[in-house]
């Protein structure tokens, strides 16, 4: 009798959790969100500038924001988020087992990850570069003159495959020496394990902050490949990656129209048609993405615009200070562009 | 079942009358077969809906599958390898890599924690007090901590903070060592050599059974030929007259600072030292406890005995002792080589290209397919365990107590 019982209690478990794994796609992951309460998000262990603990303890960055705004959208709460610290090795299990609902974690948008890890990138959050951090003291000022050096790199990411990818298209012969955490990377840095810190410019700006003395220590001019980082979502889910597509387009639009967290109440009233269909004040876009119409009302009444995400977490008045550049929007000569909400 | 059912069988107690003719139900060959098919079949149908719900969950998700991405081109680099490796490698030469600098580590690892744990576990009992209580001391304080504690500690704490390249110490015979590991003089072969070697291969082959030979005289005589000489002399001796003669040359190149490091010469990366430095230390002291239960295992009887017929104190141990408790000592110490193994695993932490760090690291992340590359770890590990325990069990069967 007993053992029929485990054998029932097996087949129920296995039972069950096929059916639960089937839920979280086919119910949509809009509607295991809300049943929940909170959007979990996959963010990085600590890169100041797009997601790390602040002063208070609190997520902060970037990236963050973009979690942040989806709480907004869904939930009409910043907060109804929850962070899930992950290395560059986990990030994609974690999405695509539905660990996590969105991946924002300085990942690069490439061919590979977008056609066979089985997940969609949902835009640009920060149009990146990869760069060399070296020692002051090593007297190096180009890229091409680091033959013989030690580089620390990160495991997993597609910092490991530029580097390999420039040195041995410039014949320069130099030994890597991979980490799994981002942490054990500056460290080994720091102790002098290695010459030269490579990854993405904006994270160089980042760590060298982080490290004792960040006055000797230079960051290379040379930019050798192209890093579109951006929120990812698991593929096979089209609600929910419209949502997240569109709150990084309302994000976008809202800095193009100029609708901002200080002018956003004043804007509710305003006569252009485009500004009233983004806060909802004409149409149902936000029925259109499964949330409330007020959606982009909130998010930007919470957060503000792409541009004072931008300025608040990396832009020149921060510690990380860097330009806008290429992440400006289009009409300010940029690259930033979004379809009109319509 | 009716009660009527269940009083006619137990209104059969002696076997001798027992009808032939009871129900099926209770012949209890066909309750042991039927339970056994349950079995088979529970188990048959747990794997199947394992495999299905991932295949289709993978479809379902578009996730790439197969194995053939092991022929893909890696594009990145590895830092410490044994065999030639670039980025234009294939994945699977990296899962080569990984597997070689896995193995590297593993062997050297258990060679010389053996080594280290003998000595440790026979100084534990050694009557010099002092000797004893370090030996605890050791002991203790190596197998409460977190191998991985260690390993952190050895890497970040003492061979980080080594002297930069440029202060660089300088050790006898040209090597140096420095924060980024130990550079010696590498040896650089002329194309004849190969002789030299096939001669230390057929002079070791040639001790081998001159220790045979001389094993059987002793057995035979009482008394043993000088073979530790005569072997000394072979493996010595016949190589360098093959040296002499066909006048190989064996020259080293010493390492010198340019630019950034030290070049020409053998690296030895401070992530292998830390790795096989905290493995080895924390094994030996398990090995030491092992060996001295084994010791203590044997009966003081034996010990009195050899000595009551005048062995020597080395004797004792070598030849009463140390076989006795063998018997006891190499099926745990199986389980400790296995541990260091699966412990090399560790290294992903302190950057020590590994199998886990090249492969299940690296390489799962840049094509993605988590499946296969696990199963494909899983089953290395999984061959090299079961390798090692029958290796093990074959000398255990070898060493083990003939009965007469």
């Amino acid at each position: 009798m007993q053992k029929k019982l485990i054998l029932a209690a097996l087949a129920t478990a296995f039972g069950m959790s096929a059916t639960a794994s089937n839920a979280a796609s086919d119910g949509g992951t809009l509607q295991a969100v809300t049943d929940k309460g909170f959007v979990q998000c996959g963010v990085t262990g600590g890169v100041r500038g797009f997601s790390a603990p602040d002063a208070d303890n609190n997520w902060s960055g970037l990236e963050v924001d973009f979690c942040r705004a989806l709480g907004a959208a869904i939930f009409d709460d910043v907060d109804a988020v929850r962070y899930t610290p992950l290395t560059s090795t986990e990030r994609f299990a974690a999405l695509s087992s539905g660990e996590i609902d969105v991946l924002s974690r300085t990942t690069t948008w490439t061919m590979t990850r977008d056609t066979s890890l089985g997940i969609n990138f949902v835009g640009v959050m920060f149009y990146d570069g990869q760069g060399f951090m070296v020692r002051k003291s090593d007297g190096i000022d180009s890229a091409f003159d680091l033959d013989g050096a030690s580089v620390c790199i990160e495991a997993g990411t597609t910092t490991e495959l530029n580097a390999a990818d420039f040195f041995s298209s410039n014949d320069i012969a130099v030994n890597t020496v991979v980490f799994e955490e981002q942490d054990e990377v500056i460290q080994a840095y720091q102790d002098g394990r290695c010459d030269v810190f490579t990854t993405d410019s904006s994270a160089l700006a980042a760590e060298r902050l982080s490290l004792e003395d960040p006055g000797a220590h230079v960051i290379l001019s040379e930019i050798i490949s192209k890093e579109p980082l951006g929120p990812s979502v698991r593929q096979g889910d089209d609600a929910w990656f419209n949502l997240n597509r569109w709150v990084y387009f309302l994000l976008l639009n809202a800095e193009e129209l100029g609708v901002t967290q200080a002018n956003v109440d004043e804007m509710l009233a305003s006569d252009n048609p485009a500004i009233k269909r983004l806060l909802g004040v004409e149409g149902t876009y936000g029925d259109m993405i499964g949330v409330s119409n007020d959606w982009g009302y909130r998010i930007i009444k919470a957060l503000g615009n792409y541009g004072e995400m931008y300025e608040r977490h990396v832009g020149p008045q921060t510690e990380i200070g860097i330009a806008r550049g290429v992440n400006a929007l289009w009409t300010d000569g940029g690259i930033q562009y979004a379809p009109p909400v319509r | 079942m009716t009660s009527e059912d269940m009083s006619k069988n137990n209104a059969a107690p002696n076997p001798k009358d027992a009808p032939a003719k009871a129900s099926l139900i209770y012949d209890p060959k066909i309750r042991a077969w039927f339970y056994q098919i349950l079995l088979l079949g529970g188990v048959l149908w747990f794997f199947s809906s394992i495999w299905g719900n991932l295949t289709a969950n993978m479809a379902r998700q578009n996730i790439r599958t197969g194995f053939g991405f092991l022929d893909n081109t890696s594009s990145f680099e590895i830092g410490f390898k044994l065999i030639e490796y670039d980025r234009s490698s294939t994945f699977g030469d990296a899962l080569l890599v990984g597997f070689l600098n896995t193995m590297l580590v593993s062997v050297t690892g258990i060679f010389i924690a053996t080594l280290l744990g003998f000595t440790i576990g026979i100084a534990r009992l050694s009557s010099n007090w002092i000797i004893a209580r370090l030996a605890t001391v050791y002991i203790e304080i190596m197998r409460n901590i977190p191998l991985l504690l260690q390993m952190v500690f050895w890497y970040f704490g003492v061979l980080a903070v080594m002297p930069g390249v440029k202060q660089s110490i300088e050790l006898p015979l040209y090597s140096v060592f420095n924060n980024r590991g130990l550079v010696t003089p590498a040896p650089q072969y002329s194309d004849n050599f190969s002789l030299v070697w096939i001669a230390l291969v057929v002079a070791l082959i040639v001790a081998f059974f001159v220790t045979r030979w001389a094993q059987k005289r002793q057995d035979e005589t009482g008394k043993r030929p000088p073979a530790a000489l005569i072997n000394t002399g072979i493996i010595v001796g016949l190589p360098a007259i093959v040296w002499l003669a066909i006048g190989a040359t064996l020259t080293f190149t010493i390492p010198v600072l340019r630019g950034f490091n030290y070049v020409d010469g053998i690296h030895i990366p401070p992530e292998f030292i830390a790795l096989l430095w905290a493995l080895i230390l924390y094994t030996a002291a398990f090995i030491a406890e092992i060996v001295r239960a084994g010791i203590l295992a044997v009966p003081t009887g034996q010990g009195e005995a050899a000595k009551s017929l005048g062995l020597s104190e080395k004797h004792r141990l070598r030849q009463v002792i140390i076989p006795q408790a063998m018997r006891v000592i190499v099926p745990p110490l199986t389980s400790q080589y296995l541990n260091l193994t699966k412990n090399s695993s560790l290294a992903v932490v302190i950057g020590y290209p590994d199998l886990v760090s090249v492969f299940m690291g690296t390489t799962l992340n840049q094509t993605g397919q988590a499946v296969e590359v696990v199963a494909i770890t899983m089953t290395i590990y999984l061959a090299l365990s079961l390798g090692t325990s029958a290796f093990m069990n074959w000398f255990n069967a070898r060493i083990a107590l003939t009965e007469r």
